[in-house]
């Protein structure tokens, strides 16, 4: 089995992978405008301790000197000076404008993708991701090339999400109804944290992944691969591919480990009676699970039916082969079905 | 120029015959018509309010104590946030300076006997009550998850209840305008011969802003909040894009409310602050027409910048430019107040009260809560920022590091003029020290995690950010503990508190001009109208151990303008 796949199997969502710390304020610069950005962070941060400084020195100072003693009046003096106010207007107006100035050529710099940017098509949904590539394979963990352009055209299929990586201090909303894009040149080859950064129901702060930045083209292409038509030839192949297909489309809400997610865990389930909200037991068979991928909201598992976030339909996004293989790997999970065979 | 015996009548502690003993009974309060009472109501409702939402602070706060599971659900912690902000921001924070403190002191400082439509304030107490009983309706049934902001298309499609929700904001909304509309008629029509426009105290400007603001930007809040309703139930195809609608049309609407509403909620806080620093520091306040100017400046300025809530929403890339640009120009009227206050306390007596503590911290947190306000509006570091717990921080410093500490410090002013007690200082200033230092605790850490990325919103989060989170929770519970204490301490202050006649500061704006705690009519005799910050004006009375304007004290060269009182 592909080693990858070992490593997205053993839980619901990708583990964190440790922080990477660059300077106080902030994670490592991964990206190639992540320098820029800390660099004008750092200018306001230090403009704003001056001023922050000056003030409270300023009132210390007097609230000491001038503090009230006994017989002592407050002595007379000017009750405005138009120029001190307009000075302490004006200078500080210069400083805004500098900050506005690099604040907006920056952003340009984080929107406006290069020409030879290689596109990657990013699905979001409740609650995971869904990264497609241009040669064909798609992931859940983002897969990118270190020095090699990307643009994102991103897309939801319910409400709004927001794509989000602090190491690469890169984020954009990503509308349902809409594409929104973002570009990113990662300069830093390792592992970080990818956050959906807009709140987007039940299980929003489980709706993490990484995204891999590997040395060469070579290691991206290797890391997504996947022989889906080879392995589609034999039962185990169908289960691997089941497996690979249950990582990337349905562990943002179901566990195969026993824990309790959005959805149901669907380890050991196959084969056994399952209690229906508002209804009697059903068999979790071949055709349960066609019916709950394509209509979900038919037949819901008791104590998963509202209010907690339903399932979408997945008709049309997987096609009957590709849920024949989900069938299988949720099969090969159930001991009860594999002793009657 | 007046008797002891006359000083003793109209400007003493004043047990008996005041607006409080007036008349007695459940129903001549639920029905009073008088402000000083609506504003008391007011007063306990929104510290109701703060407490319950101070409690889902608290609890989720806990709950982010580790990074796994404590004991909420992702759900419960989801619903937890969203009704701390939901309660925290319609049913307390947008009325409880211009409708509790204001309510009780703006007649009183245009030397009137109430407001200009007394009906139309109970009404709006009334509605405030309703409003926030479909709030809490919302909680015990199904609850509501969808955030205070009611994004789009989520808040179509959860089924908790966002109608009883919307529809409770919707009312608070129209409690905020009318209110707004009395205070607006009510300073135009009012104002006592002799008062010009830049003869008012500085609260009064900072409350006509704020009211002009109430009157033309809550509308769009209860047309947006209807759309929602209409959408959830008719599917009318406006927010949701199921239905042919467009979400960031929702956050266009939403934000040309609530951002404005974000100087609803400072401008009367700046208002009080402008009081304190001066009474406290027996100065006259510095740059007075700056600072008037200044309000105006901010709320027309606050109108044109709401798309600063929106940089990585997919509006589009020039107008996200123009909106940075027009937010920065309101830095400029927000600093020049600060730089005000500093320059009053110049050659001034300061004393460092418990409504000067207040005072004092509100520049530090407002200080810190403004300037991060820089890191926001500039384009390229908001990218990284925006909806991380950074501006989390941000919003609470000027929320409640701002608002919040205006609303304790104005209570410990005006508080013996509502009660004629005083308080205990020393409680007071150790509450107040909590307080502050608290909420530095609780929110200087979320700055750090913000900006390395811990997002918001999130019931569940990644080990590196546990210390910050820690620390916060602790910083939250020293809050509590603090505004406990100011609370108790006020409480304690109007059984068993000192008791003071009429202007126990020296303040020398109107309200101070009465007996303590005011009478019904406010004002049984004639007023002498002072400058208000003019306070060598005011003079002690050995005998009632308070400050009565020198008018009343000694004969005077000085013609003053007298106004029948009504």
């Amino acid at each position: 089995m592909n080693p990858l796949l070992l490593l997205l199997a053993q839980d619901d969502i990708p583990k964190a992978p440790p922080y990477q710390p660059g300077s106080y304020f902030f994670p490592v610069q991964a990206s190639s405008f992540a320098a820029e950005i800390d660099w004008l962070y750092y200018f306001i941060y230090w403009v704003c301790v001056v001023f922050f400084a000056l003030i409270i020195g300023v009132m210390v100072y007097f609230v000491i000197k001038y503090r009230r003693r006994d017989g002592v009046d407050p002595e007379p003096s000017h009750s405005h000076n138009t120029t001190l106010e307009i000075a302490w207007s004006v200078i500080p107006s210069l400083l805004l404008i500098l900050m506005f100035k690099w604040g907006a050529e920056g952003y340009f710099n984080q929107r406006i993708p290069y020409d030879d940017a290689e596109q990657i098509r990013v699905k979001a949904q409740q609650f995971s991701w869904l990264f497609e590539y241009e040669d064909g394979d798609f992931s859940n963990v983002l897969h990118l090339t270190r020095g090699k352009a990307y643009e994102f055209r991103m897309e939801s299929k319910d409400v709004l999400h927001s794509f989000f990586v602090p190491a690469f201090r890169q984020k954009m909303d990503i509308v349902p109804g809409r594409y929104t894009t973002l570009w990113i040149k990662p300069t830093v080859a390792g592992e970080f944290r990818v956050y959906c950064a807009e709140y987007c129901g039940d299980n929003h702060s489980n709706m993490k992944t990484n995204c891999v930045v590997h040395e060469t083209e070579a290691e991206r292409k290797q890391a997504t691969a996947w022989d889906w038509v080879g392995k589609g030839m034999s039962e185990q192949g169908r289960v691997e591919n089941g497996q690979r297909l249950f990582v990337v489309r349905c562990s943002g809400c179901h566990s195969v480990s026993g824990k309790r997610m959005t959805g149901p865990n669907l380890d050991g389930k196959y084969g056994t009676q399952e209690q229906l909200e508002g209804a009697g037991p059903v068999l979790i068979d071949d055709n349960y699970i066609v019916e709950s991928i394509k209509e979900p909201q038919k037949k819901i598992v008791a104590s998963y039916g509202p209010p907690n976030q339903k399932m979408q339909s997945f008709l049309g996004e997987l096609n009957d082969e590709q849920i024949d293989w989900i069938i299988s790997y949720l099969k090969s999970l159930s001991p009860a079905a594999s002793a009657a065979q | 120029m007046a008797t002891a015996e006359f000083r003793r009548k109209y400007f003493d502690y004043a047990p008996d015959h005041n607006y409080l003993t007036h008349s007695r009974g459940f129903w001549s309060w639920a029905l009073t018509l008088d402000h000083k009472r609506i504003g008391v109501m007011y007063l306990v409702g929104v510290s109701a309010a703060l407490f319950l939402a101070g409690v889902f602070a608290l609890v989720l706060r806990s709950e982010l104590f580790t990074p796994g599971k404590m004991f909420l659900t992702e759900a419960q912690y989801n619903q937890m946030f969203t009704l701390h902000g939901a309660i925290m921001v319609f049913a307390f924070i947008i009325p409880s300076v211009p409708a509790a403190l204001g309510n009780f002191v703006l007649p009183m400082m245009l030397g009137a006997k109430d407001v200009a439509f007394p009906r139309l304030n109970l009404c709006s107490f009334y509605l405030w009550v309703f409003g926030t009983l479909f709030l809490l309706i919302a909680m015990l049934t199904s609850g509501l998850d969808t955030g205070w902001t009611f994004y789009t298309p989520y808040s179509i499609r959860t089924q908790t209840s966002v109608i009883f929700a919307t529809g409770g904001a919707f009312i608070l909304g129209f409690s905020s305008i009318f209110t707004g509309l009395n205070f607006l008629v009510t300073v135009n029509t009012m104002r006592p011969p002799g008062m010009g426009w830049f003869h008012m105290p500085l609260f009064l400007w900072a409350l006509y802003s704020t009211s002009i603001i109430q009157i033309l930007a809550t509308p769009v809040l209860g047309i947006t909040l209807l759309l929602v309703i209409a959408e959830r139930t008719l599917h009318i195809g406006i927010f949701d894009p199921a239905y042919g609608g467009d979400p960031v049309l929702f956050q266009h609407f939403f934000w040309f409310y609530s951002h404005p509403a974000v100087y609803i909620m400072i401008l009367p806080a700046m208002g009080v602050i402008s009081e304190l620093i001066a009474v406290h520091s027996r100065k006259e306040i510095f740059g007075y027409k700056f600072i008037a100017f200044s309000s105006v400046a901010i709320a027309f300025l606050g109108f044109l910048v709401w798309g600063h809530h929106m940089f990585t929403s997919g509006q589009s890339q020039v107008m996200t430019m123009i909106f940075s640009a027009i937010t920065f120009t309101v830095a400029i009227p927000s600093a020049v107040k600060v730089f005000n206050w500093l320059a009053t306390m110049y050659k001034g007596s300061v004393a460092l009260t418990t409504p000067m503590c207040y005072g004092l911290s509100f520049i530090f947190l407002f200080g810190i809560g403004g300037l991060t306000g820089l890191f926001l509006g500039t384009l390229s570091t908001d990218i990284h920022l925006h909806d991380t717990y950074f501006v989390v921080a941000h919003f609470h410093f000027v929320m409640v590091g701002g608002t919040l500490t205006a609303l304790l410090g104005g209570m410990f002013h005006w508080w013996p003029k509502m009660f004629g007690r005083m308080y205990n200082e020393t409680w007071g200033r150790i509450g107040c020290f909590l307080v502050f230092s608290g909420f530095n605790l609780t929110f200087f850490p979320q700055f750090v995690m913000g900006s390395r990325g811990m997002p918001r919103r999130y019931a569940r989060y990644d080990q590196e950010f546990q210390i910050f989170h820690q620390l916060s929770t602790i910083g939250a519970f020293v809050l509590g503990i603090g505004i406990l204490i100011a609370y108790v301490t006020l409480i304690y202050a109007i059984f068993k508190g000192k008791r003071v006649a009429g202007n126990p500061w020296g303040g020398a704006s109107l309200e101070w001009q009465s007996s303590s705690p005011p009478s019904f009519h406010n004002f049984d005799h004639k007023i002498a109208i002072n400058d208000p910050y003019d306070f060598s004006s005011q003079g002690l009375d050995p005998e009632l151990d308070t400050f009565v304007s020198r008018h009343f004290l000694e004969p005077s060269e000085q013609p003053v303008r007298e106004k029948e009182s009504v």
